[in-house]
C-alpha cells in the first residue's frame, strides 16, 4: 500500500514536471517558431523597438529554452526577480509568470477568480451527481419503462445540447422571461449567500445537465452489468431485502468507476469552465483564460493552463489513491 | 393456484392423486426464458422429491438446466425474465406462489445455496467475515462481535486455518479451495434444512474436492439436511448421493437410486455419461468414451425423444425415437427412465454391450 501510494505520488510528480514543460515549450518555442516575437507579444504592438528589446532582456527571452525553462520552474517554487539594469520586478512564489500587460503577477489574479470557479464546479457537481447516479439506478433497475425511456431521451439530449445554446435559453426564459432568477454581476458567498446561489443556480443547472446526462448512462450501463454479477445473486441468496442488494453490494461496484470519473471531471473543471463561465458572465478562471486569448497576454493564458493541468494531474493522484480505498485488490497487491 | 388460499401457518392441503409429501417436493416445474431468439425452456416438467438427510445427486451435461432449477428452488429468477410454473414444496409449504417477500425470509436461512464458482459469487469488495457476518444476521437478531464470533467458528468448522485470522480477509486472498470452503461456512452458517450446492468442486483439484465432499456430508449428518448435490461429474455424487437424477434439455430422463445408476443405469444418456466417467481404478485413457454430438438448443429441441440425434440405438427395432417424446415411465422399484426401448431389452444391452467396456 505504502508501495502504491509512494508510485502514484513519483508519478504525479513526473507528470507535473511533464506537462509543465510542454505547456512552457508550446508558449515559448511554438510563437518563435511561427515567427513571432513573444517579446512582441508581452508588451504589445504599439511598443518602440527599444522598448520591446529591453523586455526581451527583463524576461529572459533572449536566452536559451532551457535556461528559460529553468527559471520559470524556480519562479514556482521560490518566487523570481525580473530585472533590468534599474528596472526589477518581483514575482513572489508561486510565481506562475508575471503578466506585464496588466502589470500583475498571475498567481494572484488566478487565486482571485478560483473561488468562483469552485463555486460554479462544485454546485454542478453535487447536481449531477444526485441526479446522474439517481436516474442511472432508476433506469437500469426498471430497464424498459417509462421512467427508463424518458430519462435516456433527456440524458441523450443532455450530452447534445451544447452549454451555450441550454445556457442562453435557461437565461431567456429563467432571468429575462419568467424574472424567477437575478441576472447581474457575481457576488461572493461571504458577502450574500442567497445572492450567490441566485446567480450561480442556472449556471449549475446547465454545466450540470451536461455531466449529469453522461452520469446517467454510466451508471445504468453499470448497474444492468453489476446486477448480473454473480456476487449479487449471492447476496439475494442470503435473504438480504432487495433495498440492500442493490443499495449497498450492486450499488458499491457501480461507484467505483463513478469516482474516477468523477474526480477526472471535478479536476477538469477546477481548471475553468471556459464556456459556461462565459455564457454566465461568471468571473472565474475560465473568463480569465478567455480574456487574456483575447489580448494575447501569454504569461496569463500559460499561467492558467498549467493551473488546470495541476488540477487534473492532482485529480488523478486522489482518484487513484481513493481508489486503493474502494478495491482491496488494488490495495492488497 | 391453489395455494394461494393459504394463510401462513396453515396445514399443505391434501391434492388428489398426491403422495405424501416429501420435506422437498418439486412438481411439475418448468422455467422458461423468453429471449430475443424465442423461448429457452431450461427446465421443463421436472419432479423429485426428497426427504432430510438424504442427498439427490442432479447430473447432466452443461446448459442442461441444473443451475436454473436450483435458482428456481431459491426464488432467485427475476419475475419479469423467467416463466415459471408447477410447485415446489419445502416442509409443506408451497414457494412458487408464495410471495417474494415470504420466500426471501427462507432463503439464506431456511434453504441455501452454494454457488457454482466461488471467485466471483463472493463480494470482491468485502471481507470474507463481513459477508458471513452479515449472511448471519439477516435471520438472527445478534450484535456484529456475536455474528462475527459465529463467522470465526463456521470458518473454523469448514477447515480453515487461523480463522480468526482470516476472518478479515478478502475473496482474492483465499486460495480456490478455501474459498468455496468460506463459500460453504456462509451457506451453513445458518445451517439450513435444505442445502443445493452447485458443482461445488468444479475448479478444485481431486484432494480438496474429496475433502469438500467430506465436508459437506459431515455438515448434513450434524444438522439432518436435505441435500441437492449438482454436477455433471457422475464421479463426485458416486459416494455422496442417495438418489441420482439424470438431466437432458431440461428434463428428467432417468431417476433412481445412486446404486441402480451406477450398477443398471437403463437411459442411453446415462450409459454416454458413465462412459466418459474419468476413474481413478480406470487407467487406460482410450476408453474413456465421449458422447458424441452437442447439447441440444433449449429453445428448439429436437422432435420425439430429445436425445436421439445423439444416441446410438436410435430408432432400433422400430421404436418412434424421432416422432414420439417418450415419458418418464415408472420402471422396477423406484427406477424411472425416459426411453422407448423396452425395460428388459435396456436391461438386456447395459449388460451386454455396456457393463463390460466400463
Ligand atoms: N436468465 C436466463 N435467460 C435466458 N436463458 C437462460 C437464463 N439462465 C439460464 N439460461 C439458459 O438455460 C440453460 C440452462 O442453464 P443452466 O445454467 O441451468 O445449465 P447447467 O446445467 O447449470 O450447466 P453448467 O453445467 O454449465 O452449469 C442454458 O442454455 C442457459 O443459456
Ligand atoms: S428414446 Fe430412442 S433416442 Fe431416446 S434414448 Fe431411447 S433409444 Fe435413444
Ligand atoms: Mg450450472
Amino acid at each position: 500500500m505504502i508501495n502504491y501510494i509512494l508510485r502514484r505520488l513519483v508519478t504525479a510528480v513526473a507528470l507535473l514536471v511533464a506537462v509543465s514543460a510542454v505547456t512552457f515549450l508550446i508558449f515559448f518555442a511554438i510563437p518563435k517558431a511561427a515567427g513571432a516575437d513573444p517579446a512582441q507579444m508581452y508588451v504589445g504592438k504599439s511598443a518602440t523597438p527599444r522598448d520591446v528589446e529591453a523586455t526581451r532582456v527583463k524576461l529572459g527571452l533572449d536566452q536559451p529554452i532551457y535556461i528559460q525553462y529553468g527559471r520559470f520552474l524556480k519562479g514556482i517554487v521560490a518566487g523570481r526577480d525580473y530585472n533590468n539594469g534599474p528596472s526589477v520586478t518581483h514575482c513572489s512564489a508561486p510565481c506562475f509568470g508575471y503578466s506585464f500587460r496588466t502589470d500583475r503577477e498571475v498567481w494572484p489574479l488566478l487565486i482571485d477568480r478560483l473561488p468562483v470557479t469552485v463555486s460554479l464546479a462544485l454546485g454542478a457537481a453535487v447536481i449531477w451527481l444526485l441526479f446522474g447516479v439517481a436516474g442511472g439506478v432508476i433506469s437500469a433497475l426498471r430497464r424498459g419503462s417509462i421512467a427508463d425511456r424518458t430519462a435516456m431521451i433527456i440524458a441523450l439530449a443532455g450530452v447534445s445540447l451544447p452549454i451555450y445554446f441550454t445556457g442562453l435559453v435557461a437565461q431567456q426564459l429563467f432571468v429575462h422571461t419568467w424574472n424567477i432568477f437575478e441576472g447581474g454581476e457575481y457576488v461572493n458567498f461571504k458577502d450574500d449567500p442567497a445572492g450567490w446561489a441566485n446567480k450561480l443556480f442556472l449556471a449549475w443547472v446547465t454545466l450540470a445537465l451536461l455531466f449529469a446526462a453522461q452520469y446517467t448512462r454510466l451508471t445504468r450501463a453499470q448497474m444492468l452489468e453489476t446486477m448480473s454479477e454473480d456476487y449479487v445473486r449471492t447476496a439475494r441468496a442470503k435473504g438480504l431485502k432487495e433495498r440492500v442488494v442493490v443499495g449497498k453490494h450492486a450499488m458499491r461496484s457501480v461507484l467505483t468507476p463513478i469516482v474516477t470519473i468523477f474526480g477526472l471531471d471535478l479536476g477538469g473543471l477546477l481548471g475553468g469552465a471556459i464556456l459556461t463561465e462565459s455564457v454566465f458572465s461568471l468571473p472565474g478562471i475560465g473568463r480569465l483564460s478567455i480574456d487574456a486569448v483575447n489580448v494575447k497576454d501569454l504569461p496569463i493564458i500559460l499561467g492558467v493552463t498549467l493551473f488546470g493541468a495541476f488540477f487534473i494531474v492532482i485529480a488523478n493522484l486522489l482518484v487513484d489513491l481513493l481508489y486503493a480505498v474502494i478495491d482491496p485488490r488494488v490495495r492488497l497487491s | 393456484m391453489s395455494t394461494s388460499l393459504l394463510k401462513d401457518g396453515d396445514p399443505a392441503p391434501y391434492r388428489a392423486g398426491s403422495a405424501a409429501q416429501s420435506f422437498l417436493d418439486v412438481r411439475d416445474l418448468r422455467i422458461h426464458f423468453k429471449t430475443d431468439d424465442g423461448i429457452v425452456k431450461a427446465v421443463d416438467g421436472l419432479t423429485f422429491q426428497l426427504e432430510r438427510g438424504e442427498t439427490l445427486g442432479i447430473v447432466g451435461e452443461s446448459g442442461s438446466g441444473k443451475s436454473v432449477t436450483s435458482l428456481g428452488i431459491l426464488g432467485l429468477h427475476r419475475r419479469g425474465s423467467a416463466k415459471i410454473s408447477g410447485e415446489v414444496w419445502l416442509d409443506g409449504e408451497e414457494l412458487i406462489g408464495a410471495s417474494p417477500e415470504r420466500v426471501r425470509t427462507l432463503r439464506g436461512a431456511k434453504m441455501s445455496m452454494i454457488f457454482q464458482d466461488p471467485l466471483t459469487a463472493m463480494h470482491p469488495y468485502y471481507t470474507v467475515g463481513k459477508q458471513i457476518i452479515e449472511a448471519y444476521r439477516v435471520h438472527h437478531k445478534v450484535s456484529k462481535a456475536d455474528a462475527r464470533r459465529r463467522a470465526i467458528e463456521m470458518l473454523d468448522r469448514v477447515g480453515i486455518p487461523q480463522p480468526q485470522k482470516r476472518v478479515d480477509d478478502y475473496p482474492h486472498q483465499f486460495s480456490g479451495g478455501m474459498r468455496q470452503r468460506a463459500m460453504i461456512a456462509m451457506s451453513l452458517v445458518n445451517n439450513p434444512q435444505l442445502l443445493i450446492a452447485d458443482e461445488p468442486t468444479t475448479a478444485l483439484d481431486v484432494t480438496v474436492q474429496a475433502q469438500i465432499l467430506d465436508l459437506i456430508r459431515d455438515l448434513q449428518a450434524e444438522f439432518n439436511s436435505a441435500v441437492i448435490i449438482i454436477t455433471h461429474d457422475l464421479g463426485v455424487v458416486a459416494e455422496v448421493a442417495d438418489d441420482i437424477l439424470v438431466m437432458y434439455g431440461g428434463k428428467c430422463v432417468e431417476h433412481a437410486t445412486a446404486q441402480d445408476i451406477f450398477r443398471r443405469p437403463e437411459h442411453p444418456y446415462a450409459w454416454g455419461l458413465l462412459s466418459s466417467m474419468p476413474r481413478v481404478d480406470r487407467e487406460v485413457r482410450e476408453r474413456l468414451v465421449p458422447i458424441k454430438g452437442n447439447p441440444p438448443s433449449l429453445i428448439n429441441l429436437p422432435n420425439g425423444c430429445s436425445f436421439h440425434p445423439r444416441c446410438p440405438y436410435v430408432e432400433r427395432n422400430g421404436i418412434p425415437c424421432k416422432t414420439v417424446e417418450p415419458t418418464l415411465a415408472e420402471g422396477t422399484q423406484d427406477h424411472s427412465v425416459a426411453c422407448h426401448i423396452p425395460p428388459a431389452e435396456r436391461q438386456a444391452i447395459f449388460k451386454s454391450d455396456i457393463a463390460p467396456s466400463l
